[in-house]
């Protein structure tokens, strides 16, 4: 195979929180924690997992909004977590984002013309004035604005039309990557379905990889081709689609999958009902981080962490009774 | 007999831009011990509903009219401190925001026995004893621990436990329930709504369940009433509703939503979009509600607003076009 167009090595990221008086005792938070993954060209890619497990501090260190605290992040061959800033310019431009908040995520002061010339300008891509006007407005037609919407200002869109500038912004850099963080989650029903197959249609136009960042399973499941699944920072499972809906291993996922409700009235559903919640990121358990949760946990769990194995190649599961013999 | 029946609602509000018309005409009623869901997307009035219910629109700039008549009083004709005495003991409301609902300077014990003090004339004991009590009900560990914490030490699934323990301590015969696990994950949403099943069971409320989650009202409604633009356009009971939805809305609603396992049976299909957005409820609407976004539009929705017509056993939609009678799935 060839080099695939993201790789994530070992990646961590942990952010200090001062405690005690004049903030002396340092604890971290370890939102991220080891965490390995790649994604192919023209590929999606979702991050799945509940609030706090780290998979939008992923997104954010692939987009070098922070740095990380160890690990590498390799785009194209080319390690860009620790990339001199002139390198790490020209890197910007192939790794894109689209945010959950389109109230909060264009600027009110600036005109729809404005924020989608703004990559282009600052890339340099555009040859001439005309070549800008006609990128910018090829833009509005791809995710299917009105051209005359370009000299509004972003307050006069609804959410749906809101993220199709966000999208249209992400695009005009011609990105290879574009990271989706929690990109249709605040959108109501009806608009999520458009923005969910104006997505795909993009990606198949113009050969986008994705990753797609998200706690909604019924939307992964609608457009991944595969899935990690990550819990307090660590990735349990990773699968082509087909494994993670059809044949899920990591009891973590199990769980995550019989909660989701069907829009299905009497449909036959035994939800698997963890007890208590999500233990904090700055005292992960030891062993596996599961094991407080998990209903088959035993002794071993409690004190030695399981790693990411697979029998196939294709399904990777972080658990010691995938080790065991089946049945 | 309905528990609660509420005719012509009608709650709007002036706005500098003109009248914005929330909710405009709806007529519902619930049944004793009913789970009834409301249904709809961000501005279809599904909340302004349930606010209007309680009275907690502000007057003005909002303005409430119509009926809505529980246990045999008319709600809107009550003086407020009838109103207060109603609110939290026969009626109670669960918000979507058990981060911001709860009053982060008053210890979680506190809260929960003002209702019962207020209500139930309960002594400061007695009440502290049940309001034990009640936390043991929606399951937090080491309740005796807990009623003396505040609201920021706790999780939000178990900020969303102690609402529902306030909603419930005074046994309400109808319980609001406003989006109760949008904010939540889904491992504590199943949580939540096994907990509001069991509740339901024990305590034999009626839960009008307002969402936008088409799963939650699958698993916990009886009866569904879906809205658009301030009107009831459909309303059915849930499997049938499902089954046969009748009103494009819906149509394209339940289109709309991925199924989980649809990869699995081969069937992840573009999904159904529901062309355009929302009309402005500021200015006066002629026709049809939904004219404006349906496939199946002609001059006569554009022109006359359907009523609601009997479409079904139990089952009535807006709509002039929708196949009446039995329809094959």
């Amino acid at each position: 195979m060839s080099v695939p167009l993201l790789q994530v090595n070992d990646l961590k990221k942990h952010f200090p929180v001062n405690k005690g008086l004049f903030g002396k005792k340092t604890e971290f938070v370890y939102a991220v924690d080891g965490v390995s993954f790649e994604i192919a060209r023209g590929e999606t890619l979702s991050l799945v997992g509940e609030s706090g497990c780290g998979k939008s501090t992923v997104g954010r260190a692939i987009l070098r909004l922070f740095d990380v605290t160890s690990g590498q992040v390799i785009l194209d061959g080319q390690r860009i977590d620790d990339a001199a800033p002139a390198t790490m310019r020209q890197m910007r431009r192939r790794v894109q984002v689209v945010f959950q908040d389109p109230f909060s995520s264009l600027n009110p002061r600036m005109r729809v013309r404005d924020i989608l010339a703004e990559p282009i300008r600052n890339f340099g891509l555009a040859k001439s004035a005309i070549d800008l006007e006609t990128r910018v407005t090829a833009l509005m037609d791809t995710v299917r604005l009105p051209r005359e919407a370009l000299n509004r200002r972003p307050h006069e869109f609804s959410g749906g039309q809101r993220q199709r500038i966000g999208i249209a912004r992400a695009l005009a850099a011609e990105p290879e990557l574009i990271v989706c963080d929690e990109a249709v989650s605040a959108l109501d029903v009806s608009v999520k379905a458009q923005i969910v197959n104006l997505l795909q249609d993009l990606q198949r136009e113009f050969g986008l990889a994705l990753l797609f960042i998200s706690h909604d399973l019924a939307i992964v499941e609608h457009m991944t081709h595969r899935v990690a699944v990550m819990y307090l920072g660590k990735i349990v499972e990773v699968a082509p689609r087909r494994q993670i809906f059809a044949a899920p291993r990591h009891p973590y996922t199990k769980a995550l999958l019989s909660a989701v409700p069907l829009p299905e009235p009497g449909a036959q559903r035994n939800p698997i009902i963890l007890g208590g919640d999500v233990p904090s990121p700055i005292n992960p358990p030891k062993g596996c981080r599961f094991h407080t949760r998990c209903p088959y946990v035993f002794d071993r769990c409690r004190t030695e962490e399981p790693q990411l194995r697979s029998a196939d190649g294709e399904q990777w599961v972080a658990c010691h009774l995938d080790e065991l013999p089946e049945g | 007999m309905a528990l609660l029946e509420v005719e012509n609602l009608q709650t709007h509000f002036r706005t500098p831009s003109g009248i914005n018309r929330a909710v405009d005409g709806v007529s519902f009623h619930v049944n004793e011990g009913e789970t009834l869901a409301i249904v709809g997307e961000s501005g279809c009035g599904k909340s302004v509903t349930s606010m209007s219910l309680m009275r907690l629109i502000p007057e003005p700039p909002g303005r409430i009219a119509g009926s809505i008549r529980f246990a045999g009083k008319d709600l809107l004709k009550l003086s407020d401190r009838e109103m207060r005495a109603i609110r939290g003991n026969d009626i109670s409301m669960i918000f979507q925001e058990p981060m911001t609902s709860l009053n982060p300077v008053l210890t979680v014990g506190r809260q929960i026995r003002e209702t019962l003090m207020i209500h139930q004339g309960l002594d400061k004991q007695a009440a502290e004893a049940h309001a034990i009590e009640m936390l043991t009900l929606v399951g937090i560990p080491e309740p005796k621990r807990r009623v003396r914490e505040f609201p920021h030490q706790l999780s939000g699934g178990m900020r969303q436990r102690v609402m529902i323990a306030i909603a419930l301590a005074c046994s309400p015969k109808l319980l609001i329930a406003d989006e109760p696990t949008t904010a939540l994950d889904v491992t504590i949403q199943a949580q939540i709504l096994k907990l509001m099943l069991d509740l339901k069971r024990r305590v034999g409320a009626a839960i009008i369940l307002i969402t936008h989650d088409l799963g939650v009202v699958a698993e916990i409604a009886e009866r569904v009433m879906v809205m658009y633009a301030g009107r009831k356009v459909e309303e059915a009971p849930v499997a049938e509703l499902f089954r046969s939805p009748r009103h494009p809305y819906t149509q394209g609603l339940l289109g709309a939503v991925p199924k989980l396992g649809s990869s699995l049976a081969g069937t992840t299909t573009r999904l159904a979009e529901i062309p355009g957005q929302v009309p402005d409820l500021r200015k006066p609407i002629t026709g049809c509600v939904f004219a404006g976004r349906c496939a199946l539009a002609t001059d006569l929705c554009r022109q006359y607003a359907p009523g609601l017509e009997e479409k079904g056993p139990r089952h009535v939609a807006a709509c002039h076009y929708a196949a009446k009678g039995a329809v094959a799935a």
